[in-house]
Formats: C-alpha cells, sequence, structure tokens
C-alpha cells in the first residue's frame, strides 16, 4: 500500500478525467423520502459533477455490478443433430466510485465464496477484475453496525481509498493502476498533520456508532436457538418480498433456469439472484418446499448473515451496512432480531444456572 | 415445425375476446423482432384480431376478457366443449378486471349512467374460473409479452408453464427504485405476483395488483405495514378493488 494525500480540488479533476475516460457509476441522489431523507444510489456518471461524494449510503448494494440480478450464463445453439455451448466470461471495464468499507469488505467476502471455493466462478471473476474500485470512508447512520463486525474499516479488495481528513484526502493506494493514474496529478506524501487528521478521522468514525450489535459467539447461539420461537415471532411479520437480498451487499444465493429461444433454434442458461425468503426457495421437484413457513425462510437468511455456510469456512458474511433493515418494509433489522436471539439464549442460561440447584 | 435437434407440433390455436378492451390479444400481436417466430409456433385456427379466417379445430384456447352477458355464457361453454386446454387471459379473464367495478354499483344505476337509459341486458361480471375450468391463468393487464413468449415455448415443448411465484418487490428492487412506501405511498407490490418487471413502480406509480397475489403473501402483515405507516385504508381498499384481483383477501377487511 502507498499513501498519498491529494486537495479536494485536484481530486476532483482526477475523478472527473476517470470518468469522462471509462464507464463509471457513483453515487447519486435519486429521491428524498416522504421524511426528507435524501435516497441515494450508484447509477451511472459522466463528470465529477454528477457524483454526490458526501452522500451518506446507497439505497442498494454495489453487488449487481459483480453478480447481476440476471445473467446470462451460456447459449446453446442447435445445428445438424447436435448442438453447441457458448460461454463468454467477457466483462467490460468499470470504475465504481464511493464504496464504503463495508461495501467493499462485502467483496471480499464474495471473493472468499466465489472465487476461493473449489468453483471459483469465472463470470465474477471477470467482473471483479475489470472492476476499478474506488472506496471513501464516511460517518455512519444510526442504523449502520458494521463496526460490530470490524467491517468499519478494510485494508484490501480496493483500488484506492479516500479518507475526508478535511481540506483533503488521505489516499490509500493499493494498486499500480491506481497509481499510474494518478501520477497525472498533483499529490503529496503525507506529512505528519496529514497522518494526525487521519487518525482523527477514525477515531471520529469509531466513536459515531450508535448501533451496537453484539455478535460474540453468534454462531453457536443461532445453533442453539434453532427452534428458538424468535423466528416464529418475525416470521410472522415477513412479507417474503426478498427485499433484504436484493439489496444487501453480501447475499449472494441465486437460481439458475435454462430455457428455448423463441425461434427455438438456440436456449440459454440463466442465472438470476434469488433470496431464500421468497416462497418457493427450497422447493424442489415435484413440488414438494422444505421451508414452508416465513419463519423458516428468514431463519435461514440469518443463518446465513451470522452463522455462514461451509462454503466460507462458516465465517459471517454481514457485514453490518443495516441496508436490509432500512429497506425491509416490515420493520425486521438484524439489531433487533439478534438481540431478541440473545435474550432468548440469556433467559436460557438463568434457567439452566439455577434449577438443578447447588444443595 | 423443426429445429435441428427437436421436432415439435405447432398449438392448434384460437384466441377469444369477451368483456375486455381487447389489449391483452392486442399484445399478441406486439413486439414486431419476435412476431414472427412467435407466430410460426402457433398453427392459428381463430383469431380475429390477426386473420379472417375461423376454423372450431383448435386445441388451445386463450380466453381474454370476462363475462358479464348470458350469451357469452353460451360462448365460453362451447369453447370448454372443444378446448383441451382453456386460458385464462389477463386480468379481466383471471379475476374480472377493471370490469368489475361495475358490481359495487346495482346494475340499474350502471345502465342508466353508461348506456344512458337504452335498454341493455347485462349481468354481475364474473371471472372466467367462475363459469367452466381453467388450465392454466395468466394474469396481467396487459399481460407482458415477453412471459406470453415463454408460456407459449413451454407449452409447445411440453415444459411446465412457470410464472414467478414470488412478489413485485423482487423485480422493483432489481430496477434500483425508491419504495413507493418510503414516498408515502401504498404500493400493492409485497402482495402482487412479480413478472411484469415492476412497470408501474418503476414509472413512479405503485402497482395496483394487476397480476393478482403472490403465493403465499403474507397478507396480514401487509394491511400491518399500512397501518403502522399511517396510510389510507380507504385508499388501500380502493387498490385492493381496482382489479378486484384480492377478492379473497378483501371480504373479510371493511
Ligand atoms: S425480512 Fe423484510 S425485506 Fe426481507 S423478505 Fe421479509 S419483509 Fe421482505
Ligand atoms: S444482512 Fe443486512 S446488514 Fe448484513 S450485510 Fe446484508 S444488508 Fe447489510
Ligand atoms: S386485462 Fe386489461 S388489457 Fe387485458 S383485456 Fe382486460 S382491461 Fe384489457
Ligand atoms: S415500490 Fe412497491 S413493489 Fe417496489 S419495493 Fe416498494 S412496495 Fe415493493
Ligand atoms: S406493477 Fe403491479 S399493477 Fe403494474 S403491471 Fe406489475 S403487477 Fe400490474
Amino acid at each position: 500500500m502507498i499513501y498519498r494525500v491529494i486537495s479536494k480540488p485536484e481530486f476532483r479533476s482526477f475523478i472527473d478525467a476517470l470518468v469522462q475516460a471509462n464507464s463509471s457509476f457513483g453515487p447519486r441522489r435519486v429521491d428524498t423520502a416522504a421524511n426528507g431523507d435524501p435516497v441515494y444510489q450508484f447509477m451511472p456518471v459522466g463528470s465529477a459533477d454528477d457524483i454526490e461524494f458526501d452522500y451518506t449510503t446507497t439505497a442498494s448494494s454495489a453487488k449487481h455490478f459483480f453478480l447481476p440480478f440476471s445473467e446470462e450464463l451460456s447459449r446453446f445453439c442447435f445445428h445438424e443433430r447436435d448442438w453447441e455451448q457458448k460461454i463468454s466470461y467477457e466483462a467490460q471495464p468499470v470504475v465504481l466510485i464511493g464504496l464504503r468499507a463495508c461495501d467493499i469488505s462485502a467483496l471480499n467476502i464474495l471473493d472468499d465464496v466465489l472465487l476461493k471455493g473449489n468453483y471459483p466462478s469465472p463470470y465474477y471473476l471477470a467482473k471483479r477484475k475489470n472492476t476499478f474500485v474506488i472506496g471513501m470512508d464516511h460517518l455512519p447512520l444510526p442504523g449502520c453496525f458494521c463496526k460490530s463486525l470490524a467491517h468499519h474499516t478494510v485494508s484490501t479488495g480496493f483500488n484506492l481509498f479516500c479518507s475526508d481528513i478535511g481540506e483533503k484526502y488521505y489516499l490509500s493506494i493499493n494498486s499500480s493502476k491506481a497509481f499510474n493514474y494518478l501520477k497525472d496529478f498533483q499529490t503529496e506524501e503525507p506529512s505528519y498533520e496529514d497522518n494526525c487528521l487521519l487518525t482523527e478521522r477514525r477515531k471520529l468514525i469509531s466513536r459515531s456508532f450508535q448501533t451496537e450489535v453484539d455478535v460474540t459467539s453468534l454462531p453457536s447461539i443461532l445453533d442453539i436457538e434453532f427452534d428458538s420461537p424468535v423466528w416464529e415471532k418475525w416470521g410472522t411479520k415477513c412479507l417474503n418480498c426478498g427485499t433484504c437480498a436484493m439489496v444487501c451487499p453480501s447475499c449472494y444465493c441465486y437460481s439458475v433456469e435454462e430455457r428455448f429461444d423463441i425461434d427455438l433454434k438456440g436456449a440459454s442458461r440463466n442465472r438470476k439472484l434469488y433470496s431464500c425468503n421468497l416462497v418457493d426457495f427450497a422447493v424442489v421437484a415435484g413440488g414438494h418446499n422444505f421451508r414452508p413457513k416465513n419463519g423458516d425462510r428468514l431463519k435461514y437468511r440469518y443463518y446465513h448473515q451470522h452463522r455462514g455456510f461451509a462454503e466460507n469456512g462458516n465465517q459471517q458474511i454481514c457485514v453490518g451496512c443495516n441496508r436490509c433493515g432500512r429497506a425491509c418494509l416490515a420493520g425486521i433489522n438484524p439489531r433487533d432480531v439478534i438481540n431478541d436471539l440473545r435474550m432468548e439464549k440469556d433467559s436460557c442460561m438463568i434457567c439452566v444456572s439455577q434449577s438443578p440447584g447447588r444443595t | 415445425m423443426k429445429n435441428p435437434v427437436y421436432t415439435f407440433e405447432k398449438l392448434k390455436f384460437a384466441s377469444f375476446e369477451f368483456t375486455c378492451c381487447e389489449g391483452c390479444q392486442l399484445q399478441l400481436a406486439n413486439r414486431e423482432a419476435s412476431l414472427e417466430a412467435f407466430f410460426s409456433l402457433l398453427d392459428v385456427r381463430t383469431f380475429r384480431e390477426i386473420s379472417s379466417e375461423k376454423h372450431d379445430d383448435y386445441d388451445i384456447a386463450f380466453v381474454e376478457g370476462s363475462i358479464s352477458r348470458s350469451d357469452e355464457i353460451e360462448r365460453l361453454l362451447a369453447i370448454r366443449r372443444q378446448a383441451k386446454t382453456l386460458v385464462a387471459f389477463g386480468t379481466c379473464a383471471c379475476f374480472g378486471g377493471v370490469n368489475s367495478l361495475k358490481n359495487r354499483f346495482p346494475i340499474k344505476e350502471s345502465i342508466a349512467e353508461v348506456y344512458d337509459g337504452l335498454p341493455v341486458e347485462t349481468l354481475p361480471v364474473r371471472k372466467i374460473s367462475d363459469i367452466v375450468k381453467v388450465d392454466l391463468s395468466i394474469p396481467g393487464c396487459p399481460v407482458a409479452k415477453e412471459e406470453i413468449e415463454r408460456i407459449v415455448v413451454n407449452l409447445v415443448t411440453g415444459s411446465l408453464p412457470a410464472m414467478p411465484k414470488y412478489p413485485v418487490c423482487v423485480e422493483c428492487k432489481e430496477r434500483l427504485n425508491t419504495c413507493l412506501f418510503d414516498l408515502g405511498e401504498i404500493c400493492l407490490g409485497p402482495v402482487t405476483r412479480a413478472g411484469c418487471s415492476a412497470v408501474c413502480t418503476s414509472g413512479k406509480t405503485p402497482c395496483l395488483g394487476c397480476r393478482g397475489p403472490a403465493e403465499d403473501s403474507n397478507f396480514p402483515a401487509f394491511m400491518e405495514l399500512v397501518k403502522e405507516r399511517g396510510l389510507s385504508r380507504r385508499d388501500l381498499q380502493e387498490k385492493l378493488g381496482f382489479y378486484n384481483a384480492f377478492e379473497a383477501y378483501t371480504v373479510h377487511e371493511t
């Protein structure tokens, strides 16, 4: 890693040149909610003026740049009593500006799942390799809890990370590409004062968290609470709408469908991001549904997020961005669900420690 | 009809309209890019929007519209006798559709209002499955042509026609729309079957549920959401009643 500082106007010129020369996406204000809050999304940008550098967080994550909501995985062409399969992994280079530390952590988690397992995904790899990621730090929103999962800072997985130290950005340069792009712009070695400002900035971010979720031994609590009434309590509220998984930066479940082209001369295999909350997620051939109840489906989403599956070493994949909590119309959010589970567990411990007695 | 690997039979196809705007049938003739391929899957026996020929030897009948006159019942029964597969095609056919708004008023009043007192024979609006057995329902006001293409390919190739079971919110989120609830409106997306690519909400218009209930949708939780956000119950009832697609859920609610 190489560290530099850049003045804000110079940074703007740098970003401007970068986005003018590349297909780029950055945070843009798309709406104002009824309560007055601005709504941001990663959208195409054509100049630095299009970008809201001081945005809060986007409603949807940047996941779909790497795992599109739907994607054609392969084509089949029929000819002369035979058929041929065509697969293409090509991805156009893209510049992504303004990802938060937790967003980049989520990409690192997706890397673990999709690249480091037995069957690395070439589709994901092509996009990940061809995407230039610029991170930017920010002060947390009231519901953000990435600090609880130690994802409020990030040290890998990006090309460039910018910390706002007032008049300047403190740049962490993590790729030769980023280093070369920056050569044409005026940057400086961080001074002692810049380093102090960076430390101050990090402290400020760290103390600004208003939401803390106690995730210690959560995986084992989840195992113990598999049959907890908590699941039914929250499941009854769940609309099975899949919104939580769609906006989440680390949910990666999908369904695959094959279909003929309308002229029957070809066919395609398609992947669509899915959600374990959707009613037919666990339906198998013959129509049997392994998870017919809302509570069961919701439980599995929490299991995947907070207990982890074998394919990623049983690690939690939630990064604490709280996008799911903000977007859920039913008011279901990780903080409340996890706290409920903890309370279940705690009351259970009291009971266990009291009942045998000490006589 | 053949592709190099498989041989398929064309569908002996007929399309009929009842009380409706014929917008759904028009969709069948829409989407020029794939129109030729689409019609090469069909042996059209009767379909007045595209051909003046009329033959009664069809196997599959797309029935569009709702039933609002006694002569329509006779016609529908005849179609049912002939068709091996009868498809309720479009929201009017599946749920009654916009036409059902009429059922909220005394018949006499509607006739007086609409026909200025001319004597017209009309019945309360009913959906197709109220009269005959329906083998497949394809909702939408109008139907989505892409979905129709997929379903016709399924029927030709003998695979199961499938529609999304999940609600519109999934497709709405794919399009990165701001949720209309966050903009202070009631949207039926969370309880409505997807498949339309969230066309209304992407244009900032709340979903009125033309595709009917999603499978296993959590209606009590949805009512709770509207209540919690302090949104108008009347607006909710208006929306639920618009296409008559939530009849089963609205009867016990007032
Ligand atoms: S938890 Fe919330 S966002 Fe997720 S499926 Fe349920 S209602 Fe939808
Ligand atoms: S589960 Fe929720 S809080 Fe965790 S990463 Fe996903 S959207 Fe963010
Ligand atoms: S469902 Fe809508 S588009 Fe189709 S016939 Fe009825 S009114 Fe027309
Ligand atoms: S606007 Fe409607 S369809 Fe879209 S997410 Fe909100 S409730 Fe769902
Ligand atoms: S958004 Fe709702 S009303 Fe609009 S087409 Fe889709 S299902 Fe019908």
